[in-house]
């Protein structure tokens, strides 16, 4: 075999262009954010920007109302991200080491509404949302996401794995229940904490149909909504366009390498043993 | 279900405390558990339930959320089955379903058994077939309406380049639904690949290292004992993978607005366009039922399926 004389593993053929199969488009948006719109619309297209252009940039962070989409994704998801975080803690350390009547009952329940699709709630949902006074605001975006079944059930699973002997002693030592869980089981619970983390950034962030659904003032927009709209009003903008969609992404892409290894172990862990 | 056995407190300690207060008795023996998931249930239970009830109401009335609403009982659910734009929906849906499912489990399959070794730069290439997939669809449709468009777009060109005609992709009627497909598998097929990497890396060494003495090729190892270790997170994968596919939305609003010729108005699309932009409220809760529907019979299957398995796996 005149494969085995390679300097390299033969996998290597055929995974690198498998791997830019997936990268190059990513690639091809960060290039052509830095591309003025003269190059862009060149024919045939050119892959490396001419000069570094931050037109585009400046188009979107200048003009309209973009910086004001991006605080509004900005608040929606530090706020159910926070929330989650507290609420999830404490359901699932009840749901993890408390007895108490109707917990299989409620614990159960919840586990049945991750099947219930979306667009089956949100019609409702929305009616509730304006029943409250929150349709059109960011209020409506933050309150039906305070906390998640997915979000109780992953944190159940990790805090039963720990070991109850340290909690013991400290219940001996007079903590009380809430004080156990946040000065004991939460500091051991980091790995799950960050996965909660993320997965509510990134599912919040990303979200278009709700913010499509709820909201319909365009200084109220998530970035999402903002950058369908932004496109379809920019058709000849493309710098611009692209310059959004890559500040759209970069935030969760951040989220993502900062937390990677974590992240990925646990959503499979709950996938494959779950 | 065994609800109520855990929580009676045990007698031992009913006997130590000579008067167990009555809210103990009531609500168990950490009653103060309930101020822990209170906040929690209420919203979960209240943004799920009540809604889905809510919805069955609406399915059954007429109402543009406006004026009064009245009650027809099954009428909605009778004009979708004769509403040929519905009837196309629910072709779109399956046709997009039947070709992401099986293309991103077994995609996702052969990726990662690709993955699976220890060679160098492995970590990058997991990464940049993971990454798309944490990509938002409205982000990905604004990217590939601009890959894709038949003027401008990089696809054309190099199309042109091989010298193939020119194609319209999204703005297509005969193309657009399989470009979504398209789009779809390359920002999902990520998922896939990880939660097979990590069924993978959970198969025990000593099994595969005993098939290599017996002197087993790769293909038989890979027939006999990886394939039948993978067996769970594959269905998994296959219920996951048709419930996003089923609930395909925020990717056709980001790029094709169920168009061309309403060749990518999908189930969820037609919900959104018949409750959000005609105000048809209780038609769209009757079509978003019968998603529902086809989508808690998937569910149920599979539970009763893993039910089944647990219980042979007692016997």
């Amino acid at each position: 075999m005149t494969l085995r004389r390679l300097p390299f593993s033969p996998w290597h053929l055929v995974l690198a262009p498998l791997a830019l199969l997936f990268a190059a488009p990513l690639i091809w948006l960060f290039l052509t954010s830095f591309m003025s719109n003269a190059q862009i619309n060149q024919f045939p297209p050119t892959i490396i920007p001419d000069a570094l252009h931050l037109t585009g940039y400046d188009y979107v962070l200048s003009n309209g109302l973009f910086p004001r989409w991006f605080l509004n994704s900005a608040i929606v998801s530090a706020a159910a991200v926070a929330s989650n975080l507290v609420l999830c803690s404490l359901a699932a350390y009840a749901f993890a080491r408390m007895r108490f009547r109707g917990s299989n009952v409620v614990f159960g329940l919840m586990l049945t509404t991750l099947v219930i699709p979306f667009q089956l709630t949100m019609i409702p949902t929305f009616l509730i949302m304006k029943e409250l006074g929150l349709i059109d605001s960011l209020g409506a975006l933050i309150v039906p996401g305070l906390v998640s079944a997915f979000g109780i059930f992953l944190l159940r699973q990790f805090f039963v794995s720990l070991p109850r002997e340290l909690e013991e002693a400290a219940r001996i030592d007079g903590c009380s229940r809430l004080t156990v869980l946040v000065k004991i089981v939460l500091p051991l619970a980091r790995p799950a904490l960050t996965t909660l983390a993320v997965l509510t950034f990134l599912t919040v962030w990303n979200d278009l149909t709700w913010p499509l659904i709820a909201i319909s003032s365009d200084e109220n927009y998530t970035l999402q909504l903002g950058l369908t709209t932004f496109q379809g009003q920019h058709r000849t903008e493309w710098a611009a366009v692209m310059a959004g969609d890559v500040l759209t992404t970069l935030p969760v892409l951040i989220a993502f390498l900062l937390a990677q290894r974590t992240f990925i172990q646990s959503l499979t862990s709950s996938a494959v043993k779950g | 279900m065994a609800a109520a056995a855990p929580v009676a407190p045990p007698a031992r300690r009913a006997a130590a405390a000579p008067a167990p207060s009555w809210r103990r008795r009531v609500f168990g023996e950490h009653p103060s558990a309930w101020l822990f998931i209170l906040p929690s249930t209420l919203l979960i239970l209240g943004f799920n339930f009540l809604p889905m009830a809510w919805a069955f109401l609406l399915s059954l009335q007429r109402s543009d959320l406006v004026t009064p609403a009245e009650w027809i009982g099954l009428d909605n659910y009778r004009a979708l089955l004769r509403d040929p734009t519905f009837g196309d929906a629910v072709q779109h849906t399956l046709v997009y379903t039947a070709l992401f499912v099986p293309l991103s489990v077994i995609g996702g399959l052969a990726i990662a058994l690709m993955l699976n070794r220890r060679i160098r730069f492995i970590g990058v290439y997991r990464t940049l077939v993971f990454v798309p997939f944490i990509m938002s669809a409205a982000a990905q449709g604004v990217l590939f309406s601009f890959i894709l468009d038949p003027q401008y777009g990089l696809a054309n060109a190099a199309l042109d380049g091989v010298g193939i005609a020119r194609q319209g992709f999204l703005q297509d009627p005969g193309q657009a639904l399989y470009v979504l497909v398209g789009i779809g598998l390359w920002g999902g097929l990520g998922f896939c690949v990880i939660v097979f990497l990590a069924a993978l890396q959970d198969i025990p060494r000593e099994l595969l290292e005993a098939a290599s003495i017996d002197g087993a090729r790769r293909w038989a190892t890979l027939r006999k004992i990886v394939l039948p270790s993978l067996r769970p997170v594959t269905i998994f994968l296959l219920v996951w993978q048709t419930f996003q596919a089923l609930q395909l939305f925020d990717l056709v609003y980001a790029t094709s607005r169920g168009g061309p010729l309403g060749a990518t108005t999908v189930v969820v699309y037609y919900v959104y366009e018949q409750a959000f932009q005609f105000f048809h409220a209780g038609y769209g809760s009757a079509a978003a039922y019968v998603l529902a529907l086809a989508i808690f019979a998937l569910g149920g299957t599979q539970l009763a399926v893993r039910a089944l398995r647990r219980r042979r796996a007692v016997a």
